[in-house]
């Protein structure tokens, strides 16, 4: 049998068996709680392992390694900043959205200024920030099955596209938050098993000695100790003092970015209680950092045992480096056969990631266009909550739809800088607003809306300024050159513009009730008057 | 301001309390430092990633460089934080917290 059979059959096996988690999850979706909370009835590990899941995209297994398999060091500080950013969401944002919100960011943003602004602008946000960050798991789909499955066509990879779109919709419609939860945790046990078992049998190739491992590294790697160096891929030399900018830069929009992601903000009113939040966001770090050390083995095992032409070769980016090392180490372990199990399993392991982290973002963005949009503003609370969850199952069934057709006509283009801009903007309008909401007593409506747009505003048009949009070969648009942005991150200018914008917005504005602020502040330390758990 | 008289709600009423404020006094002398810290030490590797690369490329055992060991103290120092905060929050934030809860929702758990 093939590889690539193999590999379908396995991801088959995926497919079936979290489609029966998700039908049998669904039997016990009965109200607007159980749809987008999973009934508050997670305990703290399994909403750790869902944490895990959702934010270990295939950009973060596929990316980072093929990053560090291709230009050694730096892949690793991308890691670094994905794991402190949890700090952020650990100390000052976790327990309190769960104290005082309930389906979406929007509630803890809204809670004590007027809604219908400050519900519009937060999702708004919302949905950009999933549907850039959905496009790029979407696209990088196709590009996956080209190089995995060998499916070379346009047509293909178009069907590989509507193929996980169709899933993906399936999972969310159906299943709701219950489902797609377990999804998550799911694919998190395979992700860290898969990548556990390929990094142990790399490091026993070694004997365990990691020095070992990086001399290989760098000898195959053709660059030499440079490699082992930061400044590889970031900041290089030649790009002079941007591209050092422009690394501080992303390191902000990283480490600020993944407190203000709404599909990681709305895993924390999955569980009963604000203990339980801060219990899965323990294990979630946990879980994370332990995957990013795994990843770097993996990379510079990539590196020294495929070596970087043989990866560059099958893909410039790297992202098939961790399915070629899995080949490479069962061929010289045990053999042809396990070469070729072992790339399938990976294979397989890859695509149910790329699957789960489509199903949470299009859980956030559908359920913050019906709790926020159609609920709250057009609506203006007068919904039932069985209509409310109609219409977040039809919107999840629209921006699924969308993101389908989206993901096929960017086939092909170089959207990998989506995720990276993902971050920026959540770290530039989100984060702010929550921060103010939750800590600042003179926080207000204006406020909340100035930093939401501004950050969201500011950090739009620079990228479009900026070199991955015009200007350079490796550009969105190669042909056209209307860059005058020297950074291809935004953060280091957009993160201050909307903190700034909310400061001066709140201001400028009157509006304040210290009657509202006692509320929220009681509220998200203490727990007092917490939404609770579903009964059922 | 324009916060306009009313007579003061229940949450006014344990905001002023002693027994929250000494909750939110804990809770921002633990987290807003921790938060400076952690992100200006983070901020140190990456400038130090960006500008010092002959220090962060020196080679302390065998191919393992600076780089690499300041890269995994982060992961330490995440961790540790994690941990600390946890056992903080256990100890000294939740007792007062489950207290007030009590105390106003007038009903144990």
């Amino acid at each position: 049998m093939s590889s690539q059979t193999l590999s379908t059959i396995l991801f088959l096996l995926f497919v079936v068996v979290t489609l029966g988690i998700t039908f049998w999850a669904s039997r016990n979706t009965k109200d607007a709680t159980d749809y987008y909370a999973g009934g508050r009835g997670f305990s703290g590990v399994q909403n750790g392992l869902a944490i895990g899941g959702d934010y270990m995209s295939a950009a973060s297994f596929l990316g980072i390694a093929g990053i560090i398999a291709l230009s050694g060091y730096d892949g690793f500080l991308y890691s670094i900043g994905f794991l402190v950013a949890w700090l952020v969401a650990l100390l000052l944002v976790a327990e309190l959205m769960r104290n005082s919100g309930k389906f979406t960011m929007a509630d803890v943003l809204a809670f004590r200024m007027s809604p219908r602004p400050v519900r519009t602008a937060a999702g708004v946000s919302t949905i950009t920030v999933s549907i850039f960050y959905l496009l790029a798991q979407m696209v990088g789909a196709g590009a996956l099955v080209g190089l995995l499955l060998g499916v070379t066509s346009p047509t293909g990879k178009a069907l590989t596209i509507v193929g996980v779109g169709v899933l993906m919709i399936v999972y969310v419609v159906i299943g709701g938050m219950k489902g797609t939860t377990w999804v998550q945790i799911v694919k998190a046990v395979l992700l860290m098993g898969g990548a556990a078992l390929i990094t142990l049998l790399v490091l026993a190739h070694y004997g365990f000695n990691l020095s070992g491992l990086l001399g290989d590294a760098a000898t195959q790697s053709g660059k030499g100790a440079e490699f082992l160096n930061p400044g590889g891929k970031y900041g290089t030399e030649a790009q002079g003092l941007a591209g050092k900018i422009d690394l501080i830069s992303l390191g902000l929009a990283l480490v600020l970015g993944t407190a203000g992601l709404p599909h990681i903000l709305i895993r924390f009113y999955t569980v009963p209680t604000a203990k339980d939040a801060r219990k899965s966001v323990l294990w979630g770090i946990g879980i994370i950092g332990v995957f990013y050390l795994l990843t770097l083995v993996l990379g510079f095992g990539a590196a020294a045992l495929v070596g970087g032409k043989a990866i560059a070769a099958q893909d410039k980016a790297g992202n098939t480096a961790a399915p070629q090392l899995a080949e490479a180490i069962g061929k010289q372990i045990f053999g042809d056969v396990g070469g070729t199990v072992l790339l399938a399993v990976i294979a397989a392991v890859a695509f149910a990631t790329i699957l789960a982290v489509v199903a949470g973002l299009t859980l956030a963005s559908s359920s913050s266009f019906a709790h926020d949009l159609y609920a709250h503003v057009f609506k203006r609370g007068n919904v039932t909550d069985k209509e409310e969850v109609l219409v977040a199952r039809i919107s999840a069934f629209v921006i699924g739809a969308i993101s389908i057709g989206l993901g096929i006509l960017a086939q092909g283009q170089n959207v990998a800088f989506l995720v990276a801009l993902a971050f920026a903007v959540a770290a530039s309008g989100n984060l702010p607003a929550i921060l103010y909401s939750l800590f600042w007593k003179r926080f207000n409506t204006a406020g909340a809306v100035s930093a939401i747009y501004g950050g969201l505003a500011s950090a739009l048009f620079l990228v479009i300024f900026s070199p991955v949009v015009s200007g350079s070969a490796t550009s969105l648009f190669p042909d056209a050159n209307f860059a005058w942005f020297p950074l291809s991150n935004p953060g280091i200018v957009s993160i201050p513009i909307g903190f700034l914008a909310g400061f001066i917005g709140a201001r400028l504005s009157k509006e304040y009730s210290a009657e509202k602020y006692a509320e929220i502040e009681v509220r998200s330390l203490t727990g007092v008057g917490m939404e609770r758990a579903s009964k059922h | 301001m324009t916060a306009r008289q009313h007579d003061s709600s229940v949450y006014e009423e344990i905001q002023a309390s002693e027994q929250f404020q000494e909750l939110r006094r804990r809770f921002r002398a633990w987290a807003f430092p921790m938060t400076a810290a952690f992100l200006a030490w983070y901020l140190l590797y990456v400038i130090l990633s960006a500008w010092a690369r002959d220090f962060m490329g020196t080679k302390v055992i065998g191919n393992i460089n600076v780089a690499l060991i300041f890269g995994l103290l982060q992961f330490v120092s995440t961790f540790g934080i994690a941990w600390a905060y946890s056992r903080f929050a256990g100890k000294r934030l939740d007792p007062l917290a489950d207290e007030i809860r009590h105390d106003t929702e007038g009903k144990s758990e």
